[in-house]
């Protein structure tokens, strides 16, 4: 049926004009987010609030994640480790694998799934009950006093959490492996002190947590400031969010990785 | 334009896309009174309102507030605008994450430089004049809709405005709040010399309190005079409207083809 088919092809142009759309506006709103964010450094009371709902209330899942993520990992790595008599490397292996993937990529899905759809969903109701139009109506930019505070307390907050995450969960495969299974605590620590380099390791996933900080929030903050103002539109929007992040995360981690670590130590 | 006029339309319209919400509104409203706007629901009148706060631009015509053009305003300039008027909306639209006195306190933070003992007496005050100076330690959540109507208008009077918008005030509030924000509505914009119009279509107790009424329908003024005018008018509309009777010139139908031709019954009986 040619109909059928000009149809289906209208419907895909929409759809691609519409995404790239969206991208722009995006992106749009991401550079207005960055240039009016002068108000909440002169006021950084206003982050300071942000900082405690969206870093503070993430702890404790943050560090319940972290704890057993390394305990699981203490437990894989012996298991592995020991077939080849390797056992006193699994320190070595717990912290590599929290501080230079699962630490950064964990912590952020968690961070996305509890903060980030909190922002967005706390964006988009204040939008569907009338608060930004009211603050607007009040000349006071909602971008600068909404936005710009709940977006640089994420960017701020995601690669403390990931930290934790990951000292917590080295304390886990300890835990685990030393503690639980009985590896000799010395050489644990000390081949784990020797394997891990502080540029190569730690410095490189401080910047991963702090790329995904900023992909996480800023699609939580555009995805609230762009919800439909309904009900059904909130829970979209916040559906969009945990989705979107979590495969930001996982591409952008890619592509992070294949930059950062390329197998020379 | 006449000197004591605060707002003035000229030939104002303004569409979604092909579908035309209003057009050729030409209203005069002089400062110190409290003027409706009324009409049925899906009429245009909250459209009306963002128009003159400068929320949405006109297809044709002008909004002019104290001599200015509205949608000509750049935003620092309509952002100065705004400091000299206010919205109250529909249900308060109170920022939920802050108290009732930070939410007063809100516009006074934001604009101005005073100490926050002033603020706290300037807040008290406001607060005193809706009545709920006792609340000031409570979150909107706690609040009756009243209540929250109330807190909203005293944080809507926080920097005095010249002018008050009242987006249906008076829905889904009990016989008592509607007489209490009926009236304060009345005495603020007398005490204070402020100019308000009041959206509704609650036709009683709007018609108690205002100075001159607007009717809008499809789009366009279908009548205006006084309340006593409005109450003793033949005119078929405000007639209907004013004693809400369902038959009249506004239909109960929404336009749609012929019933037998939907039922597809045409030429059954034939």
């Amino acid at each position: 049926m040619p109909r059928r088919i000009v149809i289906g092809i209208r419907g895909v142009g929409h759809r691609v004009i519409d995404s790239v759309w969206r991208l722009g506006y995006a992106s749009r709103f991401f550079l207005l987010t960055l240039l009016k964010s002068g108000t909440s450094f002169r006021r950084f009371g206003l982050i300071i609030r942000e900082l405690y709902f969206t870093g503070v209330l993430s702890l404790v899942i943050i560090v319940v994640s972290g704890l057993f993520v390394g305990m699981v990992l203490g437990l894989q790595g012996y298991e592995t480790l020991q077939r080849f008599g390797a056992e006193s490397a699994v320190g070595t292996m717990v912290a590599l694998s929290l501080v230079r993937e699962l630490g950064p990529v964990v912590a952020a899905l968690l961070f996305a799934s509890r903060a980030g759809s909190a922002i967005t969903a706390e964006i988009g109701l204040m939008k569907a009950t009338d608060q930004l139009a009211a603050m607007e109506m009040m000349a006071v930019d909602p971008i600068a006093r909404v936005v710009a505070p709940r977006f640089w307390a994420g960017v701020i907050s995601m690669p403390l959490l990931a930290a934790m995450f990951s000292i917590i969960g080295v304390f886990g495969g300890y835990m685990v492996a030393v503690v639980l299974i009985g590896v000799d605590e010395g050489s644990f620590w000390s081949q784990m002190q020797d394997a891990v380099d502080f540029r190569y390791d730690i410095v490189n996933g401080i910047i991963k947590t702090c790329v995904f900080g900023v992909a996480v929030t800023a699609i939580a903050v555009f995805e609230g400031y762009d919800a439909a103002p309904t009900a059904e539109g909130v829970s979209g929007a916040t559906t969009r969010t945990v989705v979107t992040s979590a495969l930001a995360i996982l591409g952008l981690d890619f592509v992070l990785t294949s930059v950062m670590f390329r197998g020379m130590s | 334009m006449t000197p004591e006029a605060l707002i003035e339309t000229k030939d104002l319209g303004f569409s979604y896309g092909d579908r035309s919400i209003l057009k050729g509104i030409d209203i005069t409203m002089s400062r110190g009174k409290v003027i409706a706007i009324m009409g049925g629901s899906g009429s245009g009148k909250t459209t009306l309102l963002r128009l003159i706060g400068g929320a949405i631009r006109p297809s044709s015509g002008y909004v002019k507030f104290a001599g200015k053009i509205v949608h000509e305003q750049k935003r620092d300039e309509l952002f100065q605008m705004r400091r000299k008027m206010s919205m109250l909306f529909q249900f308060g639209a109170l920022f939920t994450d802050l108290s009732v006195f930070d939410n007063v306190a809100f516009q006074m933070r934001e604009h101005t430089d005073l100490p926050e003992s002033m603020i706290r007496d300037l807040v008290l005050m406001k607060l005193q004049a809706v009545g709920l100076r006792g609340a000031h330690d409570l979150m909107p959540a706690e609040l009756s809709g009243g209540m929250a109507r109330r807190v909203a208008l005293a944080r809507s009077i926080a920097l005095d405005p010249v002018l008050i918008m009242y987006d249906e005030p008076f829905t889904g509030l009990d016989p008592i709040s509607l007489t209490v924000i009926g009236n304060l509505i009345r005495r603020l914009t007398d005490a204070l010399g402020m100019t308000s119009i009041v959206v509704t279509h609650d036709v009683q107790e709007s018609l108690k309190i205002v100075d001159y009424v607007y009717f809008i329908a499809d789009g366009v003024i279908a009548a205006h005079g006084t309340p006593d005018e409005v109450r003793g008018s033949v005119a078929p509309f405000v007639h209907q409207f004013v004693h809400g009777e369902e038959d009249g010139p506004v239909s109960f139908h929404y336009p749609a083809q012929a019933y037998a031709r939907d039922l597809k019954l045409e030429g059954s009986f034939a």
